[in-house]
C-alpha cells in the first residue's frame, strides 16, 4: 500500500513558505458568524422556499402535486443542512486543520495520490459513488406512496448518509487513505476487524448479484435493450484499443466518440427490434443471466485497458450528463404527480412490489440516496488520496452525498409521474400478474386502489409507446424509471416520437452503470478476498499470481452468479424476494462503517459530540436488525424467508406438487432451496454485523473510560499548498488564494487549461 | 459577451476533463516538475501504460 513519495521531500518552494497554508480558524469563524442583510435575505428565501415545498408535498392534499415542489423541498433542505449541520460537524467533531498536508500532498506520486482541484474531485467522487442504486430503490418504494420515501431520502441523507460519507472520508484521509477494512482492524481488533472484512465481502456479493438481476429484468425479452447494451462491449473494446495504440491519452476525444457510438447503438436497437434480427436478440432471462456471469469472469480477468477503463470513461460521461439532463428536464417539464402521498400499502405488509411493513422495509428498500454503506468503500481508499486540503472533506464527502440524494429524488419523481395502474402492472411479479396484459389489468384492478382502473389496452399501449413487446412484470425498478423518464424527457425534447428512444436511453445508462459496478466490484472483491486469504496462505497476497487471481475471480463470480441465477429462476419472482436482502446488506455495511467511526470518535475523546455518530448508527442498526429479524422470524410466508421455506417443505412432505406461485415439483424444490439460501444469508449478515457493532461499542467504551486514547492517525506533516474549502470561497479564502496564485500559480490545475 | 462564452466553455471543458481523468498526463508532468526529479519524465504513451498497470494492481470500486 505504501507508495514512493515523490512530492514529500522535493516540493520545496522557498518563496511559498512565507504564505500561510490555511485561513486562521478565528477568521473563518468570524466570517461564519457575520450576518449581512444580503446573507440573511438569501437564507430566509431558501428557508421559505423549502418550507413551501414541504407544505405542498406533505400537507396539501389536492388532486395532483407538481414535481417542482419536490425539487424545492429537497434542494432547500440540502443547502440548509450543508450550511449549518455539516459545518457543525466540522467545527465540533472533526476539526480539520489546513496546516496539515493531506495524503495527496505528502505522498503525492503522480498516480493515485494526487492533489485534485476540489470541484473536479466533487465530480469524480460523485461519479464513483452514484450509480443505479439511487435510481432503483425509490422506484420500488413508491408503492407506499411518495411521502414516506421522500422524507427518508431527504432526512436520511442529512442525518445519516452524508454524515457517514463525510466521517469515513475524513478519518481515512487522516490515515493515509486506508480502506474501511484496514481501519476496522486498527480500531476493533482482530475479531471485529475480521468480522468486518467477511461481512464486507458477503455484502458485496449480494449487492453485485441484485444489481445484475436488475439488468436482467430490464433486458429480458427486449431485443432493443439487449442489442444496445451488448453493443457497449465492442464500443468499449474499440475505445480501449484506440487509447492503447492509436492515440494514447486522448481520453476526452475517445469518450466523445464512445458516447456518439452509444447513441447510435440505441437508435440501431430500434431498427433491430423491427427487423428479422429481433428473434436473435430476444433472450430469456435465464440466458441473459448466464451471459452476465460469463461476462463477469471475462471482464475480471481481461487487462484493465481493454474493457474496464474505457467503460469507466463512458459511464462517468453518462453519469454526469444524464444527471444534468434529468435535473433540467424535471425543472422544465414540472410533471404533475397523481400518486397519493401515502398509499394503501403503507399501512399493510402485503405490497406486491416489495413485501413487508413500512417500517423497516421502506428504509432498506431505499438504501442508496439516503444512506449507502457501499460509499464507505469509496470514501476510504479512493477519494481521500485525491483531497487537496483537509477542509475540503466536507464539500466532497457531505456535499457529494447530497447530490446522490438529489438523484434519488428525481428518480422518485419519475416513478410517481407514471400512471399508478401501469406502475403496479410493471412492478408486481409474474406470479401475481400472470404475465399478460389482460391478467395484469385484472390483478391491478382487484387491488382496490383508489382511482386506479387500468384497461388491458392501456398497458399494451404503454409498451408500444416505448417500443417494447410487453411491460408486464418488468420488475427491478429500471424499466419503470425508464418509462417515467421517457415521458418526462420526451416532453422536454423530441415529443412522442422520441419516447421509445428515451426509454432505451434510460435502460442503457442504468445497464451501463450497473455493468461498470459489476466489473469493478468483482475486481475489488477479488483483491479483498485475496488479501483476506493471504493472511493464512501468504501466496494469495500476490495479486499478479495468475492462479490466485483466477481462483479469486471464480469464487467471487460464483458467489454473485449463483444468487443471480437463483433470483432469475425464482418462481416467487426474484426482485421482491432479493431486493430487501440487497437493502439490508447495504445498510449493514453502513452500520459497520458507522461503528468504526464510533470507535474512532471515542478514541479522539470528543464524547459530548458522539451523538452525531450515534444518531445514524442507532437508526441504521435498529432498521437493519428489525428488517433482518422480520426476514428470519416473521411467520408470514411473503415476508419471512424461513416461514416460506417451511411452508413449502411441509407442502412437499404432504405430497403436494404445486402451491401458490410454484406450479410443479421442481419449482417447489426451487422455493425450498432459494429461501434456505436467502434465510441463511440473512442470519450470516446479522450475526457478523452484530459482532462488529459489539466490538465497536466495547472499543468505544474503553476509550471513553480512559478519557480518549492515542489514535491511529498519521503524524502531521506541514502543508505547503493552499486552496479554498468549499465550492464558493469566502472572502478571506479568496484573498489567500489570490496571494498563492500570484506567487505559485494554480497548484492542482496541472498543465493545459 | 463572446469572451465570457469562451471562458465558460473552457471552464466546463477543464472540469469535465478533470472528472474523466483526461488531464492525468498533464498533471503528472506538473507533479514531476514540482518535485524536482533529476530523471526525465515518462513520455505520454509510457505514462498511460504505467497508469493502466497501476490500475490493474489497485482496482477502484464503483458504487451502485
Amino acid at each position: 500500500m505504501t507508495t514512493t513519495s515523490g512530492g514529500a521531500g522535493g516540493a520545496t518552494a522557498p518563496s511559498d513558505q512565507e504564505l500561510p497554508t490555511a485561513v486562521e480558524d478565528e477568521v473563518l469563524e468570524q466570517e461564519r458568524r457575520r450576518w449581512t442583510p444580503a446573507k440573511i435575505a438569501i437564507w430566509a428565501g431558501i428557508a421559505v422556499l423549502g418550507g413551501l415545498g414541504w407544505v405542498m408535498i406533505a400537507l396539501i392534499r389536492g388532486e395532483t402535486v407538481n414535481a417542482i415542489w419536490f425539487v424545492f423541498a429537497a434542494v432547500a433542505t440540502y443547502l440548509i443542512a450543508y450550511r449549518f449541520y455539516s459545518t457543525y460537524i466540522e467545527r465540533k467533531l472533526l476539526k480539520p486543520d489546513d496546516r496539515r498536508a493531506t495524503p495527496a500532498e505528502h505522498s503525492e506520486n503522480g498516480q493515485d495520490y494526487l492533489p485534485t482541484d476540489r470541484r473536479v474531485l466533487y465530480g469524480h467522487h460523485f461519479a464513483a459513488i452514484a450509480g443505479a442504486g439511487p435510481l432503483v430503490g425509490p422506484v420500488l418504494a413508491a408503492q407506499m406512496g411518495y411521502l414516506p420515501g421522500t422524507i427518508w431520502i431527504i432526512v436520511g441523507v442529512v442525518l445519516a448518509g452524508a454524515v457517514q460519507d463525510y466521517l469515513v472520508l475524513f478519518f481515512s484521509m487522516r490515515r493515509g487513505g486506508r480502506s474501511l477494512g484496514q481501519m476496522a482492524r486498527d480500531e476493533l481488533g482482530t475479531v471485529g476487524g475480521a468480522a468486518a472484512v467477511i461481512a464486507t465481502l458477503a455484502i458485496m456479493i449480494i449487492l453485485i448479484a441484485v444489481l445484475a438481476l436488475v439488468v436482467v429484468q430490464a433486458l429480458g425479452e427486449s431485443p432493443w435493450g439487449v442489442f444496445s447494451v451488448a453493443m457497449t462491449i465492442p464500443i468499449a473494446l474499440f475505445m480501449g484499443f484506440y487509447l492503447r495504440y492509436l492515440r494514447p491519452g486522448k481520453v476526452g476525444e475517445v469518450s466523445a466518440i464512445g458516447v456518439a457510438l452509444l447513441l447510435l447503438a440505441i437508435i440501431a436497437g430500434g431498427w433491430i427490434s423491427e427487423s428479422g434480427l429481433a428473434e436473435t436478440f430476444t433472450l430469456s432471462r435465464t440466458t441473459l443471466a448466464w451471459c452476465i456471469v460469463i461476462y463477469g469472469v471475462v471482464a475480471a480477468v481481461l487487462p484493465v485497458w481493454m474493457l474496464l477503463a474505457p467503460r469507466d470513461y463512458l459511464s462517468t460521461f453518462m453519469k454526469i450528463g444524464t444527471v444534468v439532463l434529468l435535473a433540467v428536464a424535471v425543472v422544465v417539464v414540472r410533471p404533475e404527480v397523481a400518486t397519493p402521498a401515502i398509499s394503501e400499502f403503507a399501512g399493510r405488509s402485503d405490497g406486491p412490489v416489495v413485501p413487508g411493513p413500512l417500517f423497516p422495509f421502506l428504509f432498506v428498500t431505499i438504501a442508496c440516496g439516503a444512506l449507502s454503506g457501499f460509499h464507505a468503500l469509496i470514501s476510504s481508499g479512493t477519494t481521500p488520496k485525491l483531497l487537496e486540503k483537509e477542509r475540503q472533506a466536507r464539500f466532497i464527502g457531505y456535499g457529494g452525498m447530497l447530490m446522490e440524494s438529489f438523484v434519488a429524488i428525481m428518480a422518485l419523481v419519475a416513478a410517481i409521474s407514471i400512471d399508478r395502474g401501469i406502475y403496479f402492472a410493471m412492478n408486481a411479479p409474474t406470479a401475481l400478474t400472470g404475465g399478460t396484459v389482460e391478467t395484469a389489468a385484472a390483478f391491478v384492478n382487484q387491488l382496490g386502489l383508489t382511482g386506479v382502473n387500468v384497461a388491458p389496452d392501456q398497458i399494451a399501449g404503454a409498451a408500444t409507446m416505448v417500443g417494447e413487446q410487453s411491460i408486464v412484470s418488468r420488475t427491478g425498478g429500471a424499466p419503470t424509471l425508464a418509462l417515467g423518464l421517457s415521458q418526462i424527457l420526451s416532453q422536454f425534447l423530441g415529443g412522442a416520437a422520441l419516447a421509445s428512444f428515451w426509454y432505451h436511453f434510460a435502460i442503457m445508462f442504468e445497464a451501463l452503470f450497473i455493468l461498470t459496478a459489476v466489473d469493478a466490484g468483482t475486481r475489488v472483491a477479488r483483491f479483498m478476498l485475496q488479501d483476506a486469504v493471504g493472511t493464512f496462505v501468504p501466496r494469495f497476497r500476490d495479486t499478479s499470481w495468475r492462479t490466485g487471481a483466477w481462483i479469486g475471480t471464480v469464487v467471487m463470480v460464483g458467489g454473485w452468479g449463483g444468487i443471480l441465477i437463483m433470483g432469475v429462476t425464482d418462481p416467487l419472482g426474484g426482485i421482491n424476494t432479493l431486493f430487501p436482502l440487497f437493502g439490508i446488506a447495504n445498510q449493514l455495511l453502513a452500520a459497520i462503517a458507522l461503528a468504526v467511526c464510533l470507535a474512532i470518535v471515542a478514541r479522539r475523546g470528543t464524547v459530548q459530540y458522539l451523538w452525531i455518530v450515534l444518531v445514524p448508527l442507532v437508526a441504521v442498526a435498529v432498521i437493519t436488525v428489525t428488517a433482518s429479524l422480520y426476514k428470519i422470524f416473521s411467520p408470514v410466508p411473503g415476508v419471512g424467508y424461513w416461514a416460506q421455506h417451511f411452508a413449502y417443505r411441509d407442502a412437499i412432505a404432504a405430497g403436494r406438487t404445486s402451491m401458490g406461485a410454484a406450479r410443479n415439483p421442481a419449482q417447489m424444490e426451487a422455493v425450498v432451496r432459494n429461501t434456505f439460501i436467502q434465510g441463511s444469508l440473512s442470519i450470516v449478515f446479522l450475526v457478523l454485523t452484530l459482532i462488529v457493532i459489539a466490538a465497536a461499542t466495547v472499543a468505544a467504551l474503553r476509550s471513553i473510560r480512559a478519557g480518549g486514547l492515542p489514535g491511529h492517525e498519521d503524524e502531521p506533516v506541514p502543508s505547503r499548498r493552499y486552496a479554498p474549502s468549499g465550492l464558493i470561497p469566502t472572502p478571506a479564502e479568496k484573498e489567500l488564494e489570490k496571494r498563492w496564485l500570484a506567487s505559485a500559480g494554480a497548484p492542482s490545475r496541472g498543465g493545459g487549461h | 459577451m463572446p469572451a465570457a462564452v469562451v471562458t465558460g466553455w473552457r471552464t466546463v471543458r477543464w472540469w469535465f476533463r478533470g472528472v474523466l481523468g483526461a488531464d492525468a498526463y498533464e498533471r503528472y508532468l506538473a507533479h514531476h516538475d514540482r518535485s524536482g526529479h533529476d530523471h526525465p519524465p515518462m513520455g505520454e504513451r509510457e505514462f498511460w501504460r504505467a497508469r493502466i498497470d497501476h490500475q490493474e494492481r489497485n482496482p477502484q470500486g464503483r458504487c451502485c
